[in-house]
C-alpha cells in the first residue's frame, strides 16, 4: 500500500511537471491564474518587451476591483475614479487582456467583483486545482480542496508565459479545530482566534490545512473567510477537504459541468483530502468552545482579543500598538468610540456575510457619529443581496450601499478613513494607515461591525442578537 | 539583472517588529503601470509628515545614512501583502541588503527575484546590528557570509538556486522559458489521463 499523503502532497504532486532537487526549485503547473488591475501591468510590459505571448489564455481570467470606485457612474456613464492614474490602470488591463485573448469581467459584464469573490461564485475555482494571483488573499479559494496562493508580479510574468513557477515545497501544518462554534460566533472570530494563537508569523513557509468537525461544519462562504486569513498568520496557502458542502454549493455555477458531466467530475473532486494517517509536518489543536466574538486590537492580525475581555497591559510588545490605537492597557476594548464601520472584503463581503450583518442591523439605526459603508464583494453579490431587500435595510438604517470592489479595505480608490478615526472593518488587515494614513482599524465579524454601527461603539454583538421588536415582545 | 556577488555598506535599522508591506509603500502609491521610480514612496508615511515635509527624526531620512544600502529591521520583515512594488521601491530607494530573524514569504520570493537580497540571521545577531547604526558590513553572496569589519563572520541560509541566480544574474522567466518541452510534455499527459 503506498504510504498516506496529506491534501497538501496530493495537489503538489499532481501538479509537479518536475520535482525540486537540491540545486534547482520544483517547476509546478498552475491550472488558473486570476488577475486583476494593480499587480498586472508590470507584467504585461514584461511580456512584450520580450515578444511573448500568453502560453494558455483560457486559463486566465481577469477583474477590476482595487483602484475601482464604488459609487455609480453619472448620467453620462463616467465613472468617478480616485485619480486619472487609477483609471489608467483599468484602461491598461482592459487593453493587455484583448491584446492576449483574456477573458474580463469588465464593468458591463455582470460579473465583476473582488477577484476572490468572483472565482468561486462564476465555479471558476474548482477542487484539485493549483490557483495563483497577484495577490496575498488567493488562499481564501483553498477552501475548495485547491492549492492557492498569492504571488508577486514577477511570477505573474512567469506564469502568463510559461503557465509554470519555479517553487519550494513548503511544509505542512494541520490546526485542527473540534468542538461546536458557541452561538453568536462566526467564522470571522474562528480566523482571528486562530491567528491569536499561532502569531502573524506562525505559519510562515507553511501550508495549513484546516480540519476537524468544527470546521465541516462550516459552510462555504465560511470556510472561504477562515482560508483568506491564512496569509495573516504568514502562511502560503490555506487548504480545506473537500466534502459535501464543497459539492453542493459548485452544482450549477456557471463554469462548472452541467448535468451529468458534474457528477463525474464531483466523483473525482472527493479524492482532494487526506489520506488517514497522513503525517504533517506540525500541527496545533483548537477547541471551537473556547472562541468568543473577536477584534484586534493593535496594528497587525495577531492582536486580538474577545470582545468581552479587557486590552492586555502596557508591555514593550504592545505599548506601540496601543499607542497608535489610542487604548490604554488593560482597559475593556468594548465601548471604545467608533467613527467609521465597513462591511466588505475578499474576507467577508459575500451574501452570507450581509446577511449576518442584515439580521444585527435589521429594524435599528446607525449611530450618529458612525459613517457606515456597506459594500458587496461582486456583482452578483449585489444582486442577490437587493433581491433579499439587504439594500433597503442598510439604506434605512443609515448606511450607504455601494457598488462592488475592494474599497475601504484597501483604500487604493477613495474610500478612506481620515487620520485618527476609528474604523471596525471586516477586512483583513488592520496596518498602520491600511484604510487610509493614520487610519486606525479594528478587525471584526459582520455581526461585529454592525453591533459597533448601531452602538457607536464596540460592542457585543450577542446583545444584537434579536431584533428590537422581537426582545420588546419578550420582555413586555 | 545584475550580478550580486558582493556588497560593502554601512548598516541602517528600523528596529520594529512585523513591518508590513503597507508600511514599506502604502496602497495608495499602487496606481501605476511601471516599477520605476517608487523609491520616493518607500516608508512614505514615516518618513514624511502632514505637510509632506522629511521627518527629521526618521532614521532613512538622516544625513549620516544616505548611503545605507543594508538595511537591518526587527522580526517578520515583509508581512502582509504580495506587492512587488515593497521590493521595487526599496531597490528604487538604494537599498540592496534586508537583514532580519525572519522575513515574511512572498517578500522574500518577490525580493529574490528583483535582486535584493534577504538575509536571515538569528534574533541575537540582529538586535546588535540593531544597536549599532552605521556600522560597514560586507555581504558575500557566494560565500553565504556577512562580515564585520574585524573579519568575524556569520553564515546565512540562502536557496542553492536563488545563490546561482543572484551570482550569475540569471533570470528566472529565461529559464522557466528553457524547460517548455517537458512544460508541453506534461500537458499532453494530464489531456490524455
Ligand atoms: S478585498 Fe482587500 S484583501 Fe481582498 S483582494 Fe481586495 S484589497 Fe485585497
Amino acid at each position: 500500500m503506498s504510504t498516506p499523503r496529506t491534501l497538501f502532497e496530493k495537489l503538489w504532486d499532481a501538479h509537479c511537471v518536475r520535482e525540486e532537487s537540491e540545486r534547482a526549485p520544483a517547476i509546478l503547473y498552475i491550472d488558473l491564474h486570476l488577475l486583476h488591475e494593480v499587480t498586472s501591468p508590470q507584467a504585461f510590459t514584461e511580456l512584450a518587451a520580450r515578444g511573448l505571448k500568453v502560453r494558455r489564455p483560457e486559463r486566465h481570467k481577469a477583474t477590476l476591483d482595487h483602484s475601482t470606485p464604488t459609487t455609480a457612474a453619472d448620467a453620462s456613464g463616467r465613472l468617478a475614479y480616485i485619480t486619472p492614474q487609477a483609471e489608467a490602470q483599468v484602461e491598461a488591463l482592459r487593453a493587455n487582456c484583448q491584446a492576449q485573448g483574456i477573458e474580463l469581467f469588465d464593468w458591463d459584464s455582470g460579473k465583476r467583483g473582488i477577484v476572490h469573490v468572483v472565482g468561486p461564485e462564476l465555479g471558476l475555482t474548482q477542487p484539485g486545482m493549483t490557483i495563483v494571483c497577484g495577490d496575498s488573499h488567493t488562499a481564501t479559494h483553498g477552501a475548495f480542496g485547491s492549492l492557492a496562493f498569492g504571488i508577486g508580479s514577477s511570477e505573474v510574468g512567469h506564469v502568463m508565459a510559461t503557465q509554470c513557477l519555479l517553487q519550494r515545497k513548503p511544509k505542512t501544518l494541520a490546526i485542527t479545530v473540534d468542538g461546536r462554534l458557541p452561538a453568536g460566533c462566526s467564522a470571522k472570530d474562528l480566523i482571528l482566534h486562530i491567528i491569536g494563537r499561532i502569531g502573524v508569523a506562525g505559519g510562515t513557509g507553511q501550508v495549513i490545512e484546516y480540519r476537524g468537525t468544527a470546521i465541516e461544519a462550516l459552510s462555504m462562504e465560511e470556510r472561504m473567510t477562515v482560508c483568506n486569513m491564512s496569509i495573516e498568520a504568514g502562511a502560503r496557502a490555506g487548504l480545506i477537504a473537500v466534502d459535501d458542502t464543497t459539492i453542493d454549493w459548485l452544482r450549477g455555477r456557471e463554469r462548472v459541468p452541467q448535468g451529468e458531466g458534474f457528477d463525474t467530475v464531483a466523483r473525482a473532486w472527493r479524492q482532494w483530502r487526506s489520506d488517514e494517517g497522513a503525517r504533517f509536518d506540525a500541527e496545533v489543536r483548537i477547541d471551537a468552545g473556547d472562541v468568543r466574538p473577536t477584534l484586534t486590537w493593535g496594528t497587525h492580525p495577531g492582536q486580538v482579543v474577545a470582545v468581552d475581555a479587557t486590552l492586555p497591559k502596557a508591555a514593550p510588545e504592545t505599548v506601540g500598538a496601543l499607542s497608535y490605537m489610542g487604548f490604554e492597557g488593560g482597559a475593556p476594548l468594548a465601548g471604545q468610540p467608533v467613527d467609521v464601520v465597513f462591511v466588505g472584503s475578499c474576507t467577508n463581503g459575500r451574501l452570507s456575510d450581509l446577511r449576518e450583518m442584515a439580521a444585527v442591523l435589521r429594524g435599528r439605526r446607525v449611530h450618529p457619529r458612525v459613517r457606515m459603508l456597506v459594500v458587496p464583494g461582486s456583482d452578483a453579490v449585489k444582486r442577490e443581496a437587493e433581491a433579499e431587500g439587504i439594500d433597503r435595510l442598510v439604506r434605512e438604517a443609515g448606511a450607504e450601499w455601494r457598488e462592488p470592489g475592494c474599497s475601504m479595505c484597501i483604500a487604493m480608490n477613495g474610500d478612506t478613513v481620515k487620520p485618527g478615526q476609528l474604523a471596525v472593518s471586516t477586512s483583513n488587515r488592520n496596518f498602520e494607515g491600511r484604510q487610509g494614513k493614520g487610519a486606525r482599524t479594528v478587525l471584526a465579524s459582520p455581526a461585529s461591525a454592525a453591533a459597533a454601527a448601531i452602538a457607536g461603539c464596540i460592542a457585543d454583538p450577542r446583545a444584537y442578537a434579536t431584533p428590537p421588536a422581537m426582545a420588546e415582545e419578550a420582555t413586555a | 539583472m545584475n550580478p550580486f556577488r558582493t556588497l560593502e555598506s554601512p548598516i541602517v535599522g528600523l528596529p520594529r517588529a512585523n513591518i508590513d508591506t503597507d508600511q514599506i509603500i502604502p496602497a495608495r502609491f499602487l496606481t501605476t503601470t511601471t516599477r520605476e521610480g517608487l523609491g520616493r514612496h518607500a516608508f512614505h508615511d514615516w518618513r514624511y509628515d502632514e505637510q509632506g515635509a522629511p521627518r527629521a527624526d526618521f532614521v532613512l531620512n538622516r544625513p549620516e545614512h544616505r548611503d545605507a544600502r543594508i538595511l537591518v529591521a526587527g522580526r517578520n520583515f515583509g508581512c502582509g501583502s504580495s506587492r512587488e512594488h515593497a521590493p521595487w521601491a526599496l531597490l528604487d530607494a538604494g537599498i540592496r541588503v534586508v537583514i532580519s530573524s525572519e522575513i515574511a514569504d512572498i517578500f522574500r520570493n518577490n525580493a529574490l527575484k528583483n535582486g535584493l537580497l534577504p538575509v536571515v540571521l538569528p534574533e541575537a545577531v540582529v538586535d546588535t546590528l540593531l544597536a549599532q547604526p552605521g556600522l560597514r558590513l560586507q555581504v558575500d553572496v557566494a560565500k553565504r557570509r556577512v562580515y564585520w569589519p574585524d573579519g568575524e563572520h556569520v553564515t546565512f541560509p540562502i536557496d542553492a538556486f536563488a545563490q546561482t541566480c543572484l551570482l550569475e544574474g540569471v533570470d528566472e522567466l529565461g529559464y522557466l522559458r528553457a524547460q517548455d518541452a517537458a512544460i508541453t510534455a506534461f500537458e499532453e499527459r494530464r489531456h490524455a489521463a
